[in-house]
């Protein structure tokens, strides 16, 4: 048993860092091409990244990519593809930005009602590409890239000051309003190096309950069943179509989830500034981890270190635009890598089975000897 | 996981120094040396034709008239207001002062970097919602420029028909309508303005591809107009385009368009073009520090500081006089307050 799981680890870990080094080595590539030094905007960013406001911010955003790449990866898990995550993230942060700046309760309650908002907006959003799959066959891919595009306009008019928009006096940006102080989740004061969202530790557990139920529970069983193969799983008496449309609800409740850091503990208002293309990231986040709860963690991790730690490049005169050129990198790589991996694995295990089937009746004591 | 994770958990172990500890030795202005300015760039950055490199354009007149040394900064795509904070914060830590904000999404951060740098200026173009001491906001009057474009579209048209093409739907964009339809409906009540706005946001191509605008131009063409109004960055020379190329007039904005060179081609088309002088701003606020006397509160640019105004480099308008006269008197009367201009359309 050791061994196996020995080798589906070094098997999973080889995509991930194949294309990990192989975007490496192109940028530096690229870099040498334009004429600069190679070396040292990556010992830049290696420097930027040991400031304690750096290393807040790269926290900061870890967390809310982490959200945003679960959501994701809830869809993969399915065979899903939930390219409607960016738009789920920007319609529940500003529904739920705007609730929150029109209710007035109580501290905690008051939070919840915000999270929750947040939540049933991004699942009712993404649940109506699920409908869509399961009732008339339309493609999630296609479904909620249009999702995302009837987003944009949909909070356009939203936030127009004649609707429930709020135009701050004197400024030329459109807000929902600031929500009141009793809504403002608490976060961890690291001095001069600003604030850690308190909303990180919720993204954090969220993976360990991820984690369990994707790989402890019966429906998690039945996620992946549907996943690997929708006849077999229907065969097996799960019933698909419940699968697709809960499995949408999930990923787009997560989804919604990922505005919340920056909402609950810093913008308190949904405004035309508030951030976005998180759910795109993610996208590429979810499949460097390979949709599981501790990869995406490292992959999370790691893009948020490449968009933070190079983010003040181009004041030392190097284009930041290498970080994008890495990322964009790695998403080939990714995919290229994994499916290398993937036929060296299967040789593998072929070879093993013939070589364990020309030993013979030899194969248990050997077996043995090795564990 | 890779080099770049493995030296990131190399380097965690090295916290407890922010980057702003670096150069905090020359944070004041008053250190020997050259002044050193820096502007932090909107979305889009240097390249965007548009306001980001007219903000440039102050800068490198102030590099080379005052001799000042300049740092930009550019952001990233979907920061935050911290990622702003922080980039405020090392360019003030650097010794640069004025560290100027280009666009109102920097007021949040501003506001907050301001009161940690009570000797730096910082200079926060178009808001005025955030304020201080050491806050310099510079405002432009775009809706009496554009007041004055409206007047010259409804006397130039022939059709009673003008377009204002929006690049994004934003505030900002709806003050450059809001003038630009009162100063058509004032001239000629008649006359019919189509607007329309490319993209609203958070997409902001509306302002950067031109294929957008040229589109847009070619519909208001269709439905008779023969004036268009581009308030669209980079966009809007796809609606120059199309104007020119189907013999109509149009009108541009930002900078002297009839004097850009990708824009020669059609430049007898294009009428005259409603002018916001950033770079002025720009250079006003940086020079004022070097003077000793830095810019505080609102700074606004209107038409009588000749802030915004319409440019006149087509002989084909200066020859126009009554279009000349009737833009001079509504000028006149906006600077004398008899004419308010609407903001908001």
């Amino acid at each position: 048993m050791m061994k196996i799981d020995k080798d589906k680890l070094i098997i999973g870990a080889a995509g991930p860092v194949l294309a990990l080094v192989t975007s490496f080595v192109l940028t530096v590539l690229v870099l040498l091409a334009t004429g600069l030094d190679p070396i040292e905007p990556i010992r830049l960013m290696i420097e930027n990244a040991g400031y304690s406001d750096v290393q807040v911010l790269i926290v900061n955003y870890t967390a809310i990519l982490y959200l945003a790449a679960l959501a994701v990866s809830i869809g993969f898990r399915m065979n899903l593809f939930n390219i409607g995550v960016e738009g789920q993230y920007r319609l529940a942060a500003m529904v739920s930005a705007l609730v929150g700046a029109a209710v007035d309760l109580p501290g905690p309650l008051h939070i919840l009602v915000i999270v929750l908002v947040a939540v049933a907006t991004g699942a009712l959003w993404a649940g109506i590409a699920g409908i869509l799959k399961t009732t008339r066959g339309v493609s999630e891919v296609v479904s909620t890239i249009m999702l995302n595009a009837i987003t944009t306009s949909l909070v356009a008019w939203l936030i127009l000051p004649k609707n429930f928009g709020v135009q701050p006096a004197g400024s030329n940006d459109l807000t929902t309003g600031q929500i009141p102080e009793s809504g403002w989740f608490p976060g961890i004061d690291m001095g001069e190096g600003g604030q850690i969202y308190g909303f990180t530790f919720v993204a954090l557990a969220l993976g360990v309950v991820y984690w369990f139920v994707i790989n402890r529970t019966r429906f998690g069983f039945d996620l992946r069943a549907t996943g690997e193969s929708e006849s077999a799983a229907q065969a097996s008496g799960v019933d698909a179509k419940k699968m697709i449309i809960t499995a949408m609800l999930i990923s787009g409740g997560l989804a919604g989830l990922a505005g919340m850091p920056i909402l609950l503990g810093e913008s308190h208002t949904y405004s035309l500034a508030f951030p976005v293309g998180v759910g795109f990231t993610a996208i590429t986040v979810a499949l460097l981890g390979r949709n599981h709860p501790v990869g995406i963690l490292f992959a999370a991790l790691l893009f948020a270190f490449l968009e933070k730690a190079s983010s003040s490049l181009d004041i030392a005169g190097y284009p930041k635009e290498i970080t994008q050129i890495m990322q964009g990198i790695i998403v080939i790589a990714v995919v290229v890598s994994y499916e290398l991996v993937r036929r060296y694995g299967l040789r593998r295990q072929q070879q093993k089975v013939g070589e364990e089937l020309a030993a013979g009746g030899a194969i248990k004591t050997d077996k043995e000897v090795t564990a | 996981m890779g080099i770049a994770s493995a030296a990131l958990a190399l380097s965690a172990t090295a916290c407890g120094k922010s980057s702003n500890d670096t150069g905090s030795s020359s944070s004041s202005s008053s250190a020997s040396g050259a002044l050193k300015a820096a502007i932090a760039y909107d979305i889009g950055g240097r390249g965007d034709q548009s306001f980001n490199d007219a903000a440039y354009a102050g800068l490198k007149k102030a590099e080379d008239e005052l001799g000042v040394k300049g740092a930009e900064a550019e952001p990233s795509q979907g920061e935050s207001d911290a990622d702003k904070v922080a980039r405020l914060t090392s360019l003030a830590r650097a010794g640069n002062n004025p560290v100027i904000g280009v666009g109102f999404s920097y007021a949040p951060a501003i506001e907050k970097v301001a009161k940690s740098f009570p000797k730096t200026t910082f200079g926060l173009i178009d808001d005025t919602s955030k304020t201080g001491p050491n806050i310099a906001n510079l405002v432009f009057n775009e809706e009496q420029g554009s007041y004055l474009a409206g007047v010259a579209a409804a006397k130039a048209s022939k059709t009673g028909t003008v377009g204002f093409i929006g690049g994004v739907e934003v505030p900002l964009i709806k003050k450059f309508e809001a003038g630009f339809t009162q100063g058509v409906k004032d001239t000629n009540p008649k006359a019919k303005v189509l607007t329309q706005y490319l993209t609203q946001p958070p997409n902001f191509d509306g302002f950067s591809k031109p294929d957008l605008g040229k589109a847009a131009a070619e519909g208001q063409l269709d439905k008779g107009a023969d004036v268009i109004y581009a308030a669209a960055g980079l966009a809007g020379a796809g609606a120059i385009e199309a104007t020119a190329t189907a013999g109509k007039w149009a009108i541009g904005v930002d900078s002297d368009q009839y004097k850009q060179a990708g824009l020669a081609a059609y430049k007898d088309h294009i009428l005259t073009s409603v002018t916001k002088d950033v770079s002025g701003s720009v250079y006003n606020v940086i020079k004022s520090v070097k003077d000793g006397k830095p810019q505080t509160g609102e700074i606004r640019y209107g038409l009588a500081t000749n802030g915004v105004g319409l440019a006149d480099s087509n002989p084909a308008y200066t020859k126009m006089t009554d279009l000349i006269a009737a833009v001079d008197k509504a000028k006149k009367e906006i600077v004398d307050g008899k004419i308010t201009v609407k903001t908001a359309p």
